[in-house]
């Protein structure tokens, strides 16, 4: 296989695009110019960073820069499912949540297939474990933040019927299970309709990369099965387990609705 | 005095830790932001509360209920709530909010299967028009939800009932309705703590009358119904 390799000016071509981006804002007034330019050298910036970062890592063959890497990933991914719902815990408790549910949720899907699918010797080799941690992320920081979000905002909102509930001596598992139900449900929907348009109405990114650097179709088509059964199981673990964190955090002892505890 | 009690025991002294008498008791009972309440209401026997809004009378109820965090000794007929759980106890003494919530779409499924047919005598005694018990809750009145919210804890069966304003959105003839049907369980020994702003309501229930003012409750003599 032979990719085609991009020099720097085939990209400063593409990035006329760009330009043309940020003159139509200008033209048309969407006020979206300085946006678009600042969001494209950002994108510029970090995407060369991690390229190098993780060329460095992968000359280490170093368990330990591997796993450093990984765990820096999964924290930006905690915090981020902490922090974006309207409704948050106070305190660290979001923050454990969420660090739990993300950990545990990659840990378990990327292991699988590092154990099971592809096999790699030594089977923690930082080319393939950072390279599924961080697609299983996205969807596991997709899942669990939408889980977590829907979570608060119906609990909140569904004050009164819930504690109706609870004052007639229902238990707070039975008072909040449909909504639970719907916080999963929803965590996993994205991942539903991803796995459905894939190859009909999109081709997947992972796919359409591996095409591009010169690999046969159908073997491109098989990486993609896996990654998109790791990106299902990843994110069904990451909404169930942050869901029932959270409603643990939202009960007592005494199964009271603690409200309380969020801000 | 319990029966069996060997009469060499020396006679208690008034211990107000275990008294165990039947009715509601209450000890101590407070939180960050009421109490502390001491409140006896005997088996059979109906406390009515008034009081300002923001005074802490659903405070008051929700803290018996165990619904907010607070401390403080709370039994019926004997038992302690901290033997048991929370849902266990709330069995127990339901409370009943002001604007209580739903949880489904029709009202019958608020009801657990085998309540539905004393749910729906309730409905017709206390006026609730035939069909109102299979409509969506949506389209009921504010004062047939009322009804229909008093009827869901009715229909437990519990010792004991925490109602919060049951009638305030009642006319009177619905309103004399539901005190009916809270006269009946007070005659079979229910204990019914109640919130109301209807001086009379007190009199006609043969209530002990309480003022709960900024979070402190006040004995007060038995009011006449107003005129």
């Amino acid at each position: 296989m032979n990719a085609i390799v991009l020099s720097p000016s085939d990209l400063a071509i593409a990035a006329s695009l760009i330009a043309f981006d940020a003159l139509l804002s200008v033209l048309l007034k969407l006020n979206l110019h300085r946006q678009v330019l600042w969001a494209a050298a950002r994108m510029v910036v970090q995407l060369i960073a991690i390229g190098y970062l993780l060329r460095l890592v992968f000359a280490l063959h170093n368990p330990a820069a591997t796993v450093a890497v990984v765990a820096v990933m999964a924290m930006v991914a905690a915090r981020e499912i902490a922090v974006r719902p309207e409704r948050r815990f106070k305190g660290a408790d979001g923050l454990i949540l969420s660090s739990s549910g993300v950990a545990i949720a990659t840990f378990a899907t990327v292991a699988l297939a590092l154990l099971t699918a592809l096999r790699p010797h030594p089977w923690y080799e930082a080319r393939y474990a950072i390279s599924l941690a961080g697609i299983v992320l996205g969807s596991v920081l997709n899942s669990g933040s939408l889980a977590l979000d829907n979570l608060l905002t119906s609990v909140t909102r569904e004050r009164p019927s819930i504690e109706a509930q609870l004052g007639l001596g229902a238990s707070f598992h039975d008072a909040t299970r449909t909504l639970v139900r719907q916080a999963i449900r929803r965590g996993i929907m994205p991942t539903v309709n991803q796995m459905s348009a894939a190859g009909v109405i999109t081709l997947p990114g992972i796919m359409t990369g591996q095409i591009l650097a010169g690999l046969d179709p159908l073997e491109a088509v098989k990486y993609q099965i896996l990654l998109m059964f790791l990106l299902a199981g990843a994110s069904g673990l990451s909404a169930a387990i942050i869901a029932y964190l959270a409603l643990g955090r939202l009960t007592d002892d005494r199964q009271r609705l603690r409200l309380d505890r969020l801000r | 005095m319990q029966a069996g009690t060997p009469t060499e025991t020396p006679a208690p002294m008034s211990d107000p830790i275990d008294p165990a008498p039947p009715g509601l008791w209450v000890r101590h009972l407070q939180s960050a932001l009421a109490g502390p309440f001491d409140f006896t209401v005997p088996a059979g026997g109906c406390a009515v509360i008034s009081g300002p809004s923001g005074s802490g009378k659903s405070l008051f109820l929700r803290m018996i209920a165990d619904l907010d965090p607070n401390e403080g000794e709370v039994r019926l007929n004997g038992t302690g709530r901290q033997s048991m759980g929370g849902p266990a106890w709330r069995q127990m003494v339901p409370y009943v909010p002001a604007e209580a919530g739903w949880w489904l779409d029709d009202v019958a499924g608020h009801f657990a299967p085998d309540k539905r047919d004393e749910a729906r005598t309730l409905a017709a005694d206390f006026g609730l028009v035939e069909g109102q018990f299979d409509a969506p809750v949506a389209r009921l009145s504010t004062g047939e939800r009322q009804r229909l919210a008093v009827i869901r804890a009715l229909v437990l069966g519990a010792p004991a009932l925490l109602l919060d304003e049951p009638t305030s959105a009642l006319d009177e003839e619905a309103a004399r309705l539901v005190e009916a049907a809270l006269k009946a369980r007070l005659q079979n020994g229910c204990v019914i703590v109640m919130v109301s702003h209807d001086a009379g309501q007190a009199a006609r229930l043969q209530a002990e009358h309480y003022l709960m003012v900024e979070r402190k409750l006040q004995r007060t003599p038995l009011t006449e119904a107003r005129t």
